[in-house]
């Protein structure tokens, strides 16, 4: 089968880009919204085509996909000169264009999501200034993504990770006459970034111990025996090539904003919010989970999975705290941010308790499943959220409610997506969240209960965000919202479409971790047949609870604002029971959980984690500022410390060392 | 040893032919027409580095006081192309600025010299080649930094560069007498087989390394370094943070790699302690600099203590990760340093916020600035990206894990200043931006060649297997 077409793929995002970025004076907005538009349509198209060649007409081998490159090209080869225990080695750098189960369907995510984007911020961007420079640089992020997800080596996917990390900056940082965007792009850059040094540190160690870069050399089982013979040396209990995936891990734990290394995420929902949508939900966001997935076969056998272990256990705690967090904001995208932030814990932890083979390797398929709904109906949540605040230009709850009426698509949509999100019956979130809580509790309890105990908790969060901007008070608008252009509510419907039929695709079939389908049930709806209903009701009935509670504080107040006012005198004391109740709720939920629960962890991750990061960055500045002083100008102080250098380096090496 | 033999010094011979040459056009030129003189300069200074990658021999002459190998044949063309993107661009400078002074040919004459003693330095095979090469190359710098009459800070600058390169001589001269003394010997060849490791030999170890430290503006004897950067004309900045640290990176890591063998552990522990304090010392002055030539200064002192961690592998893949970061290093700081060259002469603005909104105005010159920042940074897949990516390779893989990941928390702070000026110049806007001008074509020239330098290292890789190679026989 030829595939030599999917550079394409790679051409066409990186073309417009340098089109729309050179000549961005001298394009129309109209025409350059249009030209996104149709780029991606082709990526796209080129995407769905490859899929369907991928997973459908090309004949499997022994029962596996095969592993297909698009493109390949040696791009550098450098020496390693022979040293004690190891030989001279010759190492490859490769760029090229690898097509396998998950890249394919990464591909596709991400083509999907980049021209539902595009398609809506042709509507939402209307009237910027820089509309041609916002298109240029969804373009650039596009390329970049792409780049990330068919790399064939190490090397390859970490020159595009920064370069996603770059097209991030630039969209977060977008809005730039506002200063706390600048700042949120520039924190998102460097945490991430420093995050990246433990990646960069793990290629370093993989490439010289494990000898190649290339994915396939470094997943195949068969050479594992000689990595490990080639680095024996332990460090900490564990193996160089285990210390070399952790690091790695703490690269994508960076872009994927894991705990601790998430306070970019909350902050980045200052760039505009189809950026928020593309980025930030569903496809930089998801890197962490990729380059996991990627190197699968070396997290699962080296050190027994140790790597793994800790990939499990970042992700079941990240998913917690954000759902936790998640509770007490009121900023209708910083709940959503943490909300992403635990759903790819979810992600994190079905890999992290995966094993390799068969029925066992239950957690990669869910989590590649979850990776891919979850994608659909973050990006519709996000983008119904720019709807609504593109509606009533305010990111805040307290500014919203009763907005059903005004904003109908927007209305439904959402509610699919909060549907699809807190694994209502018969959604994408349903299938692919039974399938991880399956494999958690085949292998590990503890994460069992702790995803069950989150699934409870999105459901309730999600419900209150949708009660408080949907139904609730009724708030008084200065201007009455309207329903979004068509521009925007296409790609809503398309997508909530997307949040209930991915749920229909046969991905045990599809991606697993050793290729071979796990059920063997062919057919549109075989998943209904695949679930396992004892796990799925106890599922069903949290996430219903979580709903349920919501409902009963958030939507409730539809009805009292005008019943209060009305009643105020003589149905004073029914409604001041009724009222009473609520009080009796609110003071458990807010007094209670809120406060010695919720608060103290929003607490916890403002003042201390990030407080940490940021007083790191703060301490760097005033040490600098402290010792400006050194630097006096006067040459005598310059001698001095000169011969004050001298003498304490000859103390060190004669007394000391 | 014949006539031929002298062939060895081509690169010494060559570059004495011009200084000759420029003193001899220097009275046979008329005052109104030594402005040509830059043009001719310029050329026959392209010819010498084009004459340079011609194959060479390699050999000793004088006894082994002078020896060339490929590598040194190697870094001399480094150093000359180096060179040559200075002039080009400084010719606006000292045609605009210089001429009315009437000091051209003297400019390309001390200039000349100073790379000539770089070169005997490179090449010496004792420590009296060396020590001269070393007050050769430092002594018509101090005029050099002087060249903007009538600068205060330019005359002060120079005033601190040769008090403090003094003391540094004095040290470096002292430490050379004590390794006389437990050596035996001047010659490099007879101390290597000689030396034992004595209290005597650490002594002279360090006061040596001391010495070589303040050229290369190592914390702590890099305090001279911010105050000259700034005082003195931009492109003797350009030289002195690119060729004059590189040739004194390349000879100290020589030094101790060949002559200094038996004194490993001592000096691999001096150097680290050394590497560390750079890094962060340069980076953390950094962050708080308003003038770029001020933060170009302490950014090349934090770039200097990365090239220490190569040093410390201690090998031969040490010394091809070095010469490749060099090479980098050569392009990036004068790709940045050409920029602020451009601006500052036709503009005379050299602070950070002058810089705002500048790629709505000057968007190539706002790109060549923020490749060679990111290169600086190291941001694949930038040169710079490469030649740290190497050094840390050298440093891993003799398991000094602590010192690359310091190195790795330095290069994030790092990221942080770099980002300073790219945010000013792409992010943000000003009403008074430096408004559009188009640079002369010789500082046109000059920003290509570094970004283009920039560009290729990082792609072309029979390069670095190229230095590689180079090394494996030079140890």
């Amino acid at each position: 089968m030829d595939f030599s077409y999917t550079i394409f793929i790679l051409i066409i995002p990186i073309a417009m880009f340098l089109l729309l970025g050179f000549f961005y004076n001298k394009i129309k907005p109209a025409v350059s919204g249009w030209i996104g538009v149709a780029g991606l349509t082709a990526v796209a198209g080129m995407s769905y085509y490859t899929a369907y060649q991928y997973f459908f007409n090309i004949p499997k081998v022994a029962g596996k996909f095969q592993t297909f490159f698009g493109f390949k090209m040696n791009w550098m080869n450098y020496i390693l000169p022979k040293t004690e225990d190891l030989p001279e080695r010759f190492l490859a750098i490769d760029m090229g264009i690898l097509l396998d189960p998950i890249s394919i369907m990464m591909m596709v995510v991400v083509s999907t999501i980049s021209l539902m984007v595009h398609i809506y911020s042709r509507g939402y961007m209307k009237g910027d200034r820089g509309y041609t420079k916002f298109f240029a640089f969804l373009s650039l992020f596009t390329f970049a993504m792409m780049g990330l997800v068919v790399a064939t080596n190490l090397f390859q996917i970490y020159v595009f990770w920064e370069l996603v990390g770059v097209s991030s900056f630039l969209l977060i940082g977008y809005y730039y006459e506002k200063p706390s965007a600048v700042a949120a792009a520039k924190k998102a850059f460097i945490v991430t970034r420093f995050a990246d040094l433990g990646f960069l540190i793990g290629i370093l160690l993989m490439g010289y111990y494990g000898g190649s870069y290339d994915f396939m050399e470094l997943n195949n089982p068969e050479g594992f025996n000689i990595i490990l013979e080639n680095a024996p040396q332990k460090f900490m209990g564990i193996s160089v090539i285990t210390t070399a995936l952790i690091l790695m891990f703490m690269g994508g734990a960076g872009k994927s904003a894991m705990f601790p290394l998430h306070i970019w995420l909350p902050d980045a929902m200052e760039g505009p919010t189809p950026v928020s949508a593309l980025i930030h939900a569903a496809t930089m966001v998801v890197a962490g989970v990729y380059l996991v997935a990627r190197m699968f076969p070396m997290f699962h056998f080296f050190d027994d999975g140790f790597a793994l272990h800790v990939v499990a256990w970042v992700g079941a705690i990240s998913s917690l705290i954000a759902a936790i967090i998640a509770l007490t904001q009121t900023d209708i995208k910083r709940v959503l941010a943490f909300s992403t932030m635990s759903q790819i814990g979810y992600m994190m932890l079905a890999l992290g308790v995966s094993e390799y083979d068969g029925h066992e390797g239950l957690g990669y398929m869910a989590s590649m499943w979850h990776l891919f709904s979850h994608a659909m109906f973050k990006a519709l949540l996000f983008l119904a959220a720019g709807s609504v605040i593109h509606a009533v230009h305010s990111n805040y709850l307290k500014d919203m409610g009763g907005l059903r009426k005004y904003l109908p698509i927007t209305n439904i949509t959402f509610l699919i997506a909060a549907l699809s999100i807190s694994g209502f019956p018969l959604t994408a979130g349903f299938f692919s969240k039974d399938e991880i809580l399956v494999a958690a509790f085949e292998h590990n309890k503890p994460i069992y209960f702790i995803t069950l105990f989150v699934a409870g908790l999105t459901a309730f969060y999600m419900f209150r965000l949708y009660f408080g901007i949907f139904w609730g008070k009724k708030t008084a608008y200065e201007h009455t919202p309207h329903e979004s252009p068509w521009s925007m509510t296409i790609p809503l419907m398309f997508l909530a479409f997307m949040s209930i039929a991915s749920g229909y695709l046969p991905f045990s079939e599809w991606v697993t971790a050793d290729r071979e389908a796990i059920h063997g049930h062919i057919g549109l709806f075989s998943n209904l047949g695949a679930i396992h209903w004892d796990m799925a009701a106890i599922a069903i009935a949290t996430g219903l609870l979580g709903i349920a509670i919501a409902w009963f504080f958030y939507k409730k107040p539809t009805d009292y604002p005008a019943k209060i006012s009305a009643a105020f005198g003589r149905f004073y004391k029914w409604t001041f029971n009724k009222f009473y109740i609520d009080e009796v709720y609110l003071f458990i939920t807010h007094k209670i959980i809120f406060k010695c629960i919720s608060t103290p962890f929003a607490w916890f991750d403002k003042k201390v984690v990030d407080a940490t990061m940021e007083g790191i960055g703060n301490k760097t500045v005033d040490v600098s500022k402290l010792i400006k002083g050194v630097q006096s100008g006067k040459i005598q102080d310059y001698a001095f410390a000169f011969a004050g250098g001298v003498f304490i380096l000859v103390l060190i090496v004669m007394y000391m060392l | 040893m014949n006539i031929t033999s002298f062939l060895l010094m081509r690169h010494e011979i060559i570059l004495l032919v011009l200084i000759l040459a420029m003193l001899v056009l220097e009275v046979a030129t008329k005052p109104s027409q030594k402005k040509r003189l830059i043009n001719i300069a310029i050329g026959l200074f392209l010819i010498h580095t084009i004459i340079g990658f011609f194959p060479a021999e390699t050999g000793e002459l004088f006894g082994g006081s002078f020896r060339t190998t490929g590598l040194i044949h190697f870094f001399k063309n480094v150093l000359n192309i180096g060179v040559l993107i200075i002039l080009l661009q400084s010719a606006d400078w000292l045609r605009d600025k210089v001429a009315e002074y009437n000091k051209i040919p003297e400019f390309f004459i001390l200039l000349f010299s100073s790379l000539l003693g770089m070169n005997y330095m490179i090449s010496s095979g004792d420590f009296l080649m060396f020590y001269i090469g070393l007050e050769l190359s430092t002594l018509p710098l101090v005029a050099l930094v002087a060249y903007n009459s009538f600068s205060e800070k330019s005359t002060e600058a120079a005033i601190k560069l040769i008090l403090s390169a003094a003391l540094a001589s004095a040290v470096s001269l002292f430490g050379i007498s004590m390794l006389y003394a437990t050596g035996g010997s001047i010659f490099f060849e007879e101390i290597a087989a000689n030396l034992q490791t004595s209290n005597l030999a650490i002594l002279g170890m360090v006061f040596f390394f001391s010495g070589v430290a303040f050229k290369i503006s190592l914390a702590p004897f890099h305090f001279w370094t911010a105050d000259v950067y700034e005082g003195a004309p931009i492109g003797i900045t350009s030289y002195l943070s690119v060729i004059s640290k590189g040739a004194a990176v390349f000879v100290l890591m020589s030094i101790l790699f060949t002559v200094l063998p038996a004194l490993t552990d001592v000096w691999k522990n001096v150097v680290y302690i050394v590497a560390i304090l750079t890094m962060f010392v340069g980076n953390l002055f950094a962050l708080r600099q308003q003038n770029m030539k001020r933060f170009l200064a302490y950014s090349s002192i934090a770039q200097a203590g990365f090239m220490l961690m190569g040093i410390i592998h201690g090998g031969n893949l040490g010394v091809a990760t070095v010469v490749f970061f060099l090479l980098v290093y050569v392009f990036s700081n004068l790709g940045a340093f050409g920029v602020v060259q451009a601006i500052s002469s036709e503009t005379g603005k050299e602070n950070m916020d002058d810089y705002t909104g500048l790629y709505r105005t000057n968007p190539k010159l706002a790109l060549a600035l923020l490749l060679a920042l990111f290169s600086l940074a190291g941001i694949p897949p930038l040169a710079g990206f490469f030649g740290k990516f190497f050094l840390y390779m050298a440093a891993a893989s003799v398991k000094e894990y602590l010192l690359v990941f310091l190195a790795v928390v330095n290069v994030t702070i790092s990221l942080y200043y770099y980002l300073l000026p790219v945010r000013n110049m792409f992010l943000r806007k000003s009403d008074d931006a430096i408004p559009y001008f188009k640079s002369k074509s010789m500082m046109r020239t000059g920003l290509v060649l570094a970004v283009l330098g920039i560009l290729v290292l990082g792609l072309y890789s029979p390069l670095y297997n190229y230095i590689v190679e180079l090394s494996a026989s030079v140890l």
